[in-house]
């Protein structure tokens, strides 16, 4: 296999550098994912500021894969528009379930198109989608606490 | 005892078609036989031969095939029972793996419990006290964990040291008087502790408890003789012994299973039935509900023909060595820690370790990379990491067909693994 195609130098910066790690105030939505088969975890707060992602916040101990995704995330949604986000986390869904067919719109993934080679390994999609399905998760509990939405 | 020869390990391997193969260009280096091990052709073999010649179920049909098929399931059971040293082949059943056989044990106690005129050593209430390790697979702990959860009962276990030992001073204090079942690894999957039982099993009988064996990990790499551990009951698995998956074995004492209600109930385990009453086939038919796993009894005792011809004490040396070799080689390697015995007495060649700064699942790919196949993860053993700070750890496990060039190769690759991560 080609290590090179699955450690890009992008994630390795990302794993390296997280951007926007650490779990801050405010937040409305919070959620805690496990991978259960290696035991990696992350917690996730979502701050919904008006119609935008006002801040995502995590903490999270994971392989280089699952720590750099959850970077990428950061920079991708934060500040985006919900549904910016939410198109966002559709798209690298559906990247990381091409099985290495994939390419991703560098226009709207950007770094994130860098993960298209990891959907050649599926040991290692759960790893890069744990920060997202936290995401999720976070978001539609903020959504719920949020008066007079419910359409999340 | 027999004298101990060096295992032909070229000859060996010559019986694996497995390990010929390519990943990338690389030839494989197997080093995760504690996940599952490898089958020689000779297994392959007798299942096969049994499936094309011989298939037919068992115990029901008077035809040719029926007979031959019992008979080899039969002879299956009588085969295991004697690498095992038991007094009887009546005292082995077929499972689907351990985990099924401990849960097998587990349900009898509950069931039991339920039964106001069940053996009383197999019934729980509150304050009554159930004792493991802290160093268990999840397959023992959960059932037992689960149990004492509906019975009220209180589960204990016997810590382990920061050298990955078990804390055996602990012992007279952890297994009291309420103690009414000590179920404990033989031999840990994830630190590769070797435990000393004796003084386990003798504070078990001091205070009238039974006691077991957690036996996936050693049956397959150490001479076991139930009668010389002196225990109640033992579980281990096919794969892990160069069997097939699917069938895994539960031995206990006799008096022990002719008081267990059946955990699965259903064909083949009966006496007689009625439609409001059943009564239940002595042990142990009264425990193997259903077809059994017949094919793969005939490989796993073709495995054990297999095991019994290299000789269990020549496996046990041949695995010290290189468990030696192993720890001696991986202390070399740069900001590596060994989770688990660093010294090559009272452990088994499954060598657990992390290295600093480097996620154990990014170790194993880029092992992969390299050919090197290695278990990452928390090996089913979550509280053996949390014991040691860790999320997850690479795993190296040797068997018999494991060379010092494969163990040179795993070293060399974990060089490169530092080189992408740092």
């Amino acid at each position: 296999m080609n290590l090179d195609e699955l450690y890009q130098e992008v994630i390795l910066d990302h794993y390296k550098h997280p951007r926007g790690a650490g779990l801050r105030e405010p937040y409305e939505g919070e959620s805690h994912q496990v991978n259960p088969t290696c035991g990696d975890e992350i917690t996730l707060r979502v701050h919904v500021d008006g119609d935008k992602i006002g801040d995502v916040s995590y903490e999270n101990v994971g392989c280089s894969i699952s720590k750099a995704s959850a970077s990428v995330l950061y920079e991708l949604v934060s500040g985006a528009t919900v549904d910016d986000a939410l198109a966002r986390l559709a798209e690298f869904t559906e990247l990381m379930n091409s099985k290495g067919q994939g390419e991703g719109d560098e226009e709207t993934l950007e770094d994130a198109v860098a993960f298209a080679g990891v959907s050649k390994y599926p040991m290692r999609v759960k790893c890069a989608l744990l920060g997202w399905m936290a995401f999720k998760d976070a978001l539609v509990r903020a959504e719920a606490s949020i008066p007079g939405r419910t359409d999340a | 005892m027999e004298a101990v020869t060096k295992l032909d390990v070229e000859a060996i391997r010559a019986d694996f078609p497995i390990l010929k193969r390519t990943i990338g260009d690389r030839t494989l280096a197997y080093l995760d036989s504690a996940a599952t091990s490898q089958k020689p052709v000779q297994v392959v073999d007798a299942m096969r031969r049994f499936t094309e010649h011989s298939n037919a179920n068992i115990s029901r049909s008077v035809h040719t095939l029926g007979a031959e098929a019992t008979e080899a399931y039969e002879g299956a059971r009588a085969r295991v029972a004697a690498f095992i040293g038991a007094p009887s082949a009546d005292e082995v059943v077929f499972t689907k793996n351990s985990t099924e056989a401990i849960n097998l044990l587990a349900y009898a106690f509950q069931n039991a419990t339920l039964d106001p005129h069940a053996d009383p050593r197999l019934r729980l209430a509150p304050g009554d006290e159930i004792v493991v390790t802290e160093m268990e697979h999840h397959a023992n702990l959960i059932p037992w964990q689960q149990l004492a959860q509906r019975t009220g009962a209180t589960l204990k276990w016997i810590g382990i040291t920061d050298h990955g030992r078990l804390d055996l001073e602990s012992v007279p204090d952890v297994i009291t008087e309420r103690t009414k079942l000590v179920s404990f690894t033989h031999v840990a999957n994830l630190l590769g502790t070797v435990n000393p039982t004796s003084q386990i099993t003798a504070r078990a009988r001091e205070v009238g408890a039974l006691v077991g064996l957690d036996a996936s990990q050693s049956v397959p790499h150490l001479p076991v003789n139930v009668a010389e551990l002196g225990v109640d009951f033992i579980a281990f698995t096919g794969h892990k012994m160069l069997g097939p998956t699917g069938i895994g074995v539960l031995w206990a004492k006799a008096d022990l299973l002719d008081a267990m209600p059946p955990f699965l109930t259903g064909g083949s385990m009966i006496k007689t039935v009625t439609m409001e009453q059943t009564t239940f086939a002595d042990a142990p038919a009264k425990f193997e509900a259903g077809t059994p796993p017949i094919a793969e009894a005939v490989g796993l005792a073709a495995a054990v023909d297999y095991l019994d011809a290299l000789g269990m004490e020549n496996v046990r040396a041949h695995e010290k060595e290189l468990a030696g070799y192993m720890l001696e080689r991986l202390e070399t390697v740069d900001g590596l820690a060994i989770i688990g015995p660093r010294v090559p007495i009272g452990r088994s060649a499954t060598v657990s370790f992390t290295l600093e700064g480097v996620h154990p699942h990014d170790v194993g790919q880029v092992l992969d990379a390299e050919a090197v196949a290695v278990r990452v993860g928390h090996h089913c053993a979550k509280p053996t990491c949390d014991r040691f700070g860790v999320n997850a750890t690479t795993r190296a496990s040797a068997y018999v067909y494991n060379t010092h060039e494969e163990i040179d190769r795993l070293v060399d690759a974990l060089g490169k693994v530092r080189k992408v991560f740092t």
